[in-house]
């Protein structure tokens, strides 16, 4: 981003402007000229439809707050009033709730795009370390926001994740109470739940303007993860990103209505349809489908502080990835072992997933330590030794030596 | 690119494999019986909903609430006429602290009245099992599980009120040594197999208005019709959801064709 502005302040109150405020140069040398590899594929377009769900989610998520009451007594009847009696309410709930699912959906395959193609290394590990900050306040904020229809699963699922803070030593019993407001899941719980997930959301823009901040200072990572080395390998980012980022957003709506219009309850638990009552136990209490993998580490470790501890490493991990992997060459495609490990990391979470939703017993139990284990390990182990003992590919001499050979290759005949 | 993508689609699928949820032990699977608000474009059936409101009246009423319904969603939802609803609505009387006698006949604005005042009085008068609100339960209840089978056949609601309505048997043998007092035997119910409902349809225990004098309607038809009245019940505005959703998906489809084509011409200069 060195040089200047191509911005130039033409009229009086532009240049009026510019001289106290240059937010026109600034807007324009970050949101339409900003030089963005060319070689981008459509992994890539899932930075701007995570941008485009939060707006999503807040707007609705604003709509809701004025039609919904957060108390125990009335929490589950307003939203029913907002399914039934507010104009448009059932759209817009089951655009919220659905959302939170896209949202999850978006960013996974964002973090796994970004370790496929080791975004994570330098200069990027602030940036990467951001994305983790975000996904954090991302999954606080989904908890928190299942619990405020108040129905069976929203109660105990806040139950059973509170309650995981009293395996801490010595202060776990405190924390819990502090943590519910009381010595139960009850009203203050409700409240601070809901104040708290008003809040986040407007953290997480806050984050991911620190997010973008940091995707500004080197640039984008591409497929080929060769630093762009001149102009011939950049395109400004509008026209070029804008419309193809547009593009895959209209795509992925169509993908979101699908389940707002024509299965609007499937991806959450319908026992949640009915409302929360503390003296009833559901058979099987399981989270949303987006922690279930966690959940399944949680319950993999024979003793409560240890899944705890299991299952918030499991997702700390990620903040020191940039330095486990040790290999020079980011891009996975010129690494023909990592490329398999990464697949094999990438079944092994939706393993887990799998388990989480599983009651924990038998077969289930062994499977889940296993591919705990494993988990840890390709952090701890894999990745370290492959940066290594793996013999990378060639790489190419640049981002458009890599397009025209490719291009090349197309139009080549067979050999 | 190709193999990374199908993998990647293969991944999510399977991400999404662990929703389903579990079958309480010796669950039966609902029956599969199908209805007309079933699928993309299904709407309900007005006379099966009128049928379906007259058993819920007559026999589900006198022991399960409806808290989230009022008289007024039968004539929004086009099940009846304002007429008619206003002269149902007269014939409940409604609690109102505000008259005389503590009493008025009902407004369409009244929800349905609850057959008990509060919820101990709902346990004593049904052996300690408070009988659930019926407003939500075709959503709340499902009749079968898988994750698959729920994505394609949605999760069974209506059939699952169905198959309990329809499923009461004589326990076999095994079992019926350890009935519970009070405790009826259906294999459908979804906590365990003992119900605290007695079978509540007998054939002719409701009259059907649509249908000719001396017309005796049977279990099954009165089931069906309950359950899909109590669809219509968990999702009154399921109609205007499907016919909303296919203008919104046509519309993005369209406009995704549009978009790729702008971004095609765009790019066309580099490639």
């Amino acid at each position: 981003m060195a040089g200047h502005s191509s911005y130039t302040p033409k009229t009086a109150i532009e240049k009026w402007l510019h001289e106290r405020l240059p937010i026109v140069a600034f807007a324009k040398d970050h949101a339409l000229d900003f030089p963005t590899p060319k070689n981008l594929n459509y992994w890539w377009t899932f930075g701007g439809i995570l941008a485009v769900m939060l707006v999503v989610q807040i707007i609705t998520g604003i709509v809701l707050v004025m039609h919904y009451t957060p108390h125990v007594d009335m929490a589950f009847n307003s939203v029913e009033q907002i399914m039934r009696d507010v104009n448009y309410g059932w759209l817009i709930r089951y655009m919220h709730a659905n959302g939170a699912s896209m949202f999850f959906i978006a960013v996974y395959i964002h973090m796994f795009r970004g370790m496929y193609y080791g975004s994570y290394k330098a200069p990027r590990e602030v940036l990467w370390i951001l994305g983790v900050v975000i996904y954090l306040i991302m999954m606080a904020t989904a908890f928190m926001g299942y619990v405020l229809p108040w129905g069976q699963m929203s109660f105990w699922g806040a139950k059973v994740i509170t309650n995981l803070f009293s395996a801490i030593p010595f202060f776990g019993d405190a924390i819990t109470t502090w943590l519910w407001g009381g010595y139960a899941v009850d009203n203050p719980t409700l409240n601070r739940f809901f104040s708290l997930h008003y809040l986040l959301p407007f953290v997480l823009a806050a984050v991911i303007g620190l997010h973008l901040w940091a995707l500004h200072v080197p640039g984008n990572n591409n497929p080929t993860g060769v630093s762009v080395k001149s102009g011939q390998d950049t395109v400004p980012f509008h026209p070029y990103y804008t419309m193809k980022d547009a593009f895959a957003i209209a795509v992925f709506f169509l993908f979101f209505a699908f389940w707002i219009f024509y299965q609007p309850n499937y991806l959450g638990h319908a026992i949640n349809y009915e409302p929360a009552n503390p003296l009833v136990t559901p058979a099987h209490i399981v989270p949303e489908w987006y922690y279930l993998p966690f959940y399944a580490i949680l319950r993999a470790i024979p003793s409560k502080l240890g899944g705890v501890i299991a299952m918030f490493g499991s997702i700390l991990i990620l903040f020191v990835l940039p330095w486990l992997d040790t290999s020079k060459v980011r891009s996975g495609t010129y690494r023909p072992i990592f490329k398999g490990f990464f697949w094999i990391f990438a079944i092994v979470c939706v393993a887990l997933g799998y388990l989480g939703s599983k009651p924990p017993e038998g077969a289930y139990v062994i499977w889940g330590r296993i591919l705990t284990a494993y988990y840890f390990a390709h952090f701890i182990v894999i990745l370290p030794l492959l940066g290594l003992l793996e013999s990378p590919k060639p790489l190419p001499a640049s981002i458009s030596d890599a397009v025209l050979s490719k291009k090349s290759k197309k139009l080549a005949p067979a050999e | 690119m190709k193999k990374l993508a199908s993998l990647a689609t293969a991944g999510l699928l399977l991400a999404l494999a662990p929703l389903a949820a579990f079958a309480a032990e010796g669950q039966k699977e609902a029956k599969h019986i199908s209805f007309a608000h079933e699928g993309p474009f299904g709407t309900f059936d007005r006379q099966q909903l009128q049928r379906g409101y007259k058993v819920y009246k007559e026999v589900c009423s006198t022991c399960h609430s409806m808290r989230f319904v009022a008289f007024r969603n039968l004539a929004e939802g086009g099940i009846f006429t304002e007429e008619q609803v206003k002269a149902l609505a007269a014939s409940v009387s409604v609690k109102d602290a505000s008259t005389e006698s503590g009493e008025r006949p009902g407004l369409p604005a009244d929800h349905f009245p609850s057959p008990f005042a509060t919820e101990d009085d709902a346990k004593n008068a049904n052996g300690g099992a408070v009988p659930p609100d019926l407003s939500l339960i075709t959503k709340a209840r499902p009749g079968w599980y898988g994750t698959f089978n729920q994505l394609v056949n949605g999760i069974g609601g209506p059939q699952y009120v169905y198959s309990v309505l329809t499923g009461y048997e004589t326990a076999p043998a095994e079992l019926a040594a350890e009935a519970p007092a009070g405790k009826h035997y259906n294999p459908y119910f979804g906590s365990g197999h003992w119900i605290g409902m007695a079978a509540p349809l007998t054939p002719g225990r409701v009259v059907y208005d649509d249908k000719p004098e001396g017309y005796e309607a049977t279990v099954d038809e009165m089931a069906k019709d309950v359950s899909a009245f109590l669809s219509w019940t968990a999702e009154p505005k399921m109609e205007e959801r499907k016919q909303l959703g296919f203008m919104v998906m046509i519309y993005l489809a369209v406009f995704s064709i549009l978009l790729y084509l702008v971004k095609k011409k765009i790019w066309a200069d580099q490639h």
